[in-house]
């Protein structure tokens, strides 16, 4: 009996790779555990191991084939006494869906000329991994006080890859891989501000700055005041936030509202990689603490970026990313793709929204939303967090504060159900919000 | 002294006898971990798991060795690599394969997938996705030992990157300052992530890293089944006996990458091979038991078959059974009243 070898998958989002080497032979014998090829993709170079016993039949594959879906089968291994029950793989029964990639972002069909990005500026295409690298580097060669500190960000060249060749640029004195230890190096990282340098400290992801919070807060965004304006902590504090696919309840946290909520902190989260790039060097170059919240799910979409390492885009003001004229959308970070691409499906059902990408949380940039809903006289709020407290209920309470007599309906909140994340993949859907939800309230809001 | 190295191969030393009964448990039970992770890697290629998932390939002695001198009772916690603990512990394949693939049938109910596992039945308490957590939660569950004055203790394991947590210290100084009744189990596999134990820490014998708070250390070949068994019951007796906590040091190693999605460039490419061939813990009983004679090539092909079903058994399970039911979503957040 054969079994037939399936191409494995490195990750939940990976549907194609290269079967870049054969390690064994049509006729060689293996056992379970052998390493048998080497497959890649863009990120990363894998073995894959053979569980099953017997020879090597035939390699269906040839070494060096580009795009082989997952699933395919690339070998066949003939088993004797192993034929039985358990050897060979099972077709998958019921699928587990896999959570769709991030959406890429979708050029509106109303695109807005960025105010911000002179007239004639080349523009060339980078993934928001690079330009958040690139951020780095640029801000690294420009002062030699700034320097990056967290768990796996030198050798290992970031765990997601963000800090990809800046060891070998700068060096281990200002490429710092640290223990697990996040509430030591963090408050190492304040300390070190305290005394006139500029860290940027990495968190594997947001999730794990929760270890370091107390020096985020207690020691980061109150030492200026307690100092009675004497000492001053200039550090960045950043890493991935929010869901990844399938992490479960503990690695999918949106902390947003809850560093949006302290004075002295800026909060800054950003959708594209023009964005990213501009404001994490603007991060960089700000004398306060800054929380800096990336999105895994975006760390693979390439972008349009302004070329040249003079790209900086000013901290606390959001961005008009869609034009519309019957309700506003505010969205931040991965939200802000979702909030575009309900844009699209309400443009179809005849309703013009207007997408302001907020970028900054704190401080927030009241005043071009109230502009917008003056406008529009309606307002949806979206965010990826819980929505009690959030960050929608703040827009919401500024928009009433400043635009109250403008408003024709109450303003609805699009945000995560009220639950941790699951991780079954069914669940897992239902609890995020989507596009869906924000069409399904720029209807309500709307009447229509 | 408050820390000390296990001298040479504790293999043959005539304390180790073990019968054939155990020997015969013991491969079985690494074995059984050893097939459910080669499966579940499998279905994670497959797409059928997804997320991160952390395989235990390698290390199986440590909770096998560990477990075999346990008394009931006695409370497990550990971090994200837990299938192996889980399995040791007794609770099903189907119910830890079926939370692998997010369905119903799981253990959490497919809520809280491959790093968020538990069993009040197997007195399993996790599943912790957060480095280092287990240690402040497994000293939690020797205080409520103590508060309750019974017998049992509870046994927390760690890697050598969470080691470097604060939080293991400021346990590490509660539990020994109130005598609780903890084992505390370093599972030095080498490597963090991509951090070998070199460059993630000052002091590299992780065994020692009690000293300054009375906490007897020792360090254990975590890839021989009975020294660790032998090792486990003078700890546990120790803290069983209200001499408080005590911490081992397993040195062990992972065969595969850190998760699923890690390729390990980091360290000697043919590194695992190399522990693979000589240090194996499986084959490694499996030598022992042949050559004194414990159990023949027979009653091993048996257990292969054995182990083989169950773990087909297991897939199978956690394929068909369904995803939770939406109204899962909501429920479980509040204790109902
Ligand atoms: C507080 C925290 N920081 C970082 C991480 C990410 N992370 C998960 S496992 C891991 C390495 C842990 O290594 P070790 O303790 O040696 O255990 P092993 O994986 O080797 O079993 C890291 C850095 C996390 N989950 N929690
Ligand atoms: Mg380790």
């Amino acid at each position: 009996m054969s079994i037939e070898i399936l191409m494995p998958a490195l990750s939940p989002t990976m549907e194609e790779g290269t079967l870049a080497k054969w390690l064994v032979q049509v006729g060689d014998t293996v056992k379970s555990g052998d390493v048998i090829a080497e497959i890649e993709t863009d990120k990363a170079t894998m073995e894959v191991e053979t569980i099953d016993e017997g020879v090597v039949e035939a390699l269906l594959v040839e070494a060096g084939s580009q795009g082989v879906k997952v699933n395919t089968p690339i070998a066949r291994i003939s088993s004797d006494e192993v034929a039985t029950t358990s050897a060979s793989a099972p077709p998958p029964v019921a699928p587990a869906p896999v959570m769709a990639p991030a959406p890429s972002a979708a050029p509106a069909s109303v695109v807005l000329v960025d105010p911000e990005v002179p007239p004639g500026t080349p523009m060339v295409k980078v993934t928001l991994r690079d330009a958040l690298r690139d951020a780095m580097a640029e801000e690294m060669r420009r002062d030699p006080d700034v320097f990056l500190m967290g768990e796996e960000v030198g050798q290992y060249q970031g765990a997601y890859k963000v800090s990809r060749g800046l060891l070998e640029e700068f060096g281990d004195r200002r490429v710092i891989d640290t223990p697990i230890t996040e509430h030591g190096f963090a408050g190492m990282g304040v300390g070190a501000a305290m005394a006139g340098l500029k860290p940027i400290v990495e968190f594997m992801t947001m999730n794990f700055a929760m270890q370091a919070i107390d020096h985020i807060i207690n020691s980061a965004a109150k030492v200026h005041y307690m100092s009675g304006g004497q000492i001053s902590a200039p550090i960045v504090f950043r890493g991935p936030n929010g869901a990844a696919s399938r992490v479960g309840a503990q690695h999918s946290h949106d902390y947003s509202s809850w560093y949006g909520n302290v004075p002295g902190l800026k909060v800054i989260a950003p959708y594209d990689a023009a964005d990213a790039k501009g404001l994490l060097k603007a991060a960089i170059r700000d004398p306060n603490p800054v929380v800096f919240l990336e999105h895994e799910l975006l760390y693979g979409i390439e972008f349009d970026v302004p070329e040249g390492d003079d790209w900086v885009v000013p901290i606390g003001k959001a961005k008009v990313r869609r034009e519309g004229t019957d309700l506003t959308i505010t969205a931040h970070s991965r939200m802000v793709g979702f909030a575009l691409q309900a844009a699209e499906e309400l443009a179809a059902l005849g309703i013009s929204a207007e997408v302001i990408d907020l970028r900054t949380l704190r401080p927030l940039d009241t005043e071009t939303v109230i502009a917008s809903v003056k406008k529009t006289n309606r307002l949806v709020t979206a965010e990826e967090g819980w929505g009690p407290m959030g960050v929608g209920a703040e827009v919401i309470a500024c928009v009433i504060d400043g635009a109250f007599d403008w408003l024709d309906a109450p303003p609805l909140r699009v945000h995560q159900k009220d639950t941790p994340l699951p991780y079954a993949a069914n669940l897992e859907k239902l609890s995020l919000p989507n596009a869906a939800d924000i069409v399904a309230a720029a209807r309500a809001v709307t009447n229509r | 002294m408050a820390a000390k190295k296990s001298s040479g191969s504790a293999l043959v030393s005539p304390s180790n006898l073990v019968n054939r009964d155990e020997a015969l448990a013991y491969y079985r039970d690494m074995l059984l971990i050893r097939r459910f992770e080669e499966r579940a890697g499998q279905l994670y290629g497959m797409g059928l798991i997804a997320g991160f998932c952390h395989l235990y390939i390698g290390q199986e002695a440590v909770v096998v060795g560990m477990q075999a001198a346990q008394k009931p009772g006695d409370q497990v916690i550990t971090g994200y690599r837990d299938h192996g603990h889980m399995l040791a512990c007794g609770m099903s394949p189907r119910e830890i394969m079926a939370e692998l693939t997010g369905r119903i049938g799981g253990s959490s109910r497919g809520k809280g997938g491959s790093m968020h596992m538990f069993s009040k039945e197997a007195n399993f308490y996790g599943g912790h996705g957060i480095v280092g957590a287990q240690v402040a939660l497994g000293t939690g569950l020797a205080l409520a030992n103590r508060y309750r004055g019974n017998e049992s203790v509870s046994v927390a394991y760690f890697g050598d990157g969470a080691a470097n947590q604060g939080q293991v210290y400021e346990s590490f100084n509660m539990a020994s300052l109130w005598k609780l009744p903890v084992v505390y189990v370093i599972e030095n596999n080498q490597y963090a992530m991509g951090t070998s134990v070199a460059r993630a820490s000052a002091e590299t014998e992780l065994f020692k890293r009690g000293i300054s708070f009375e906490i007897v250390g020792e360090e254990v070949d975590g890839m021989d089944v009975l020294a660790v068994r032998k090792a486990a019951e003078r700890a546990l007796e120790h803290a069983r006996s209200g001499k408080g906590p005590f911490l081992l040091e397993m040195k062990t190693y992972r065969y595969r990458g850190h998760s699923m999605s890690d390729p390990a460039k980091y360290r000697p490419k043919d590194e695992p091979k190399q522990v693979r061939d000589t240090r194996d813990p499986i084959e490694h009983m499996r030598h022992y038991g042949l050559e004194h004679g414990l159990f023949t090539e027979e009653d091993l092909k048996a257990i292969d078959r054995d182990v083989k079903e169950i773990v087909a058994d297991a897939a199978d399970f956690a394929q068909t059974s369904p995803e939770p039911d939406p109204s899962e979503l909501m429920r479980h957040i509040y204790v109902e009243a």
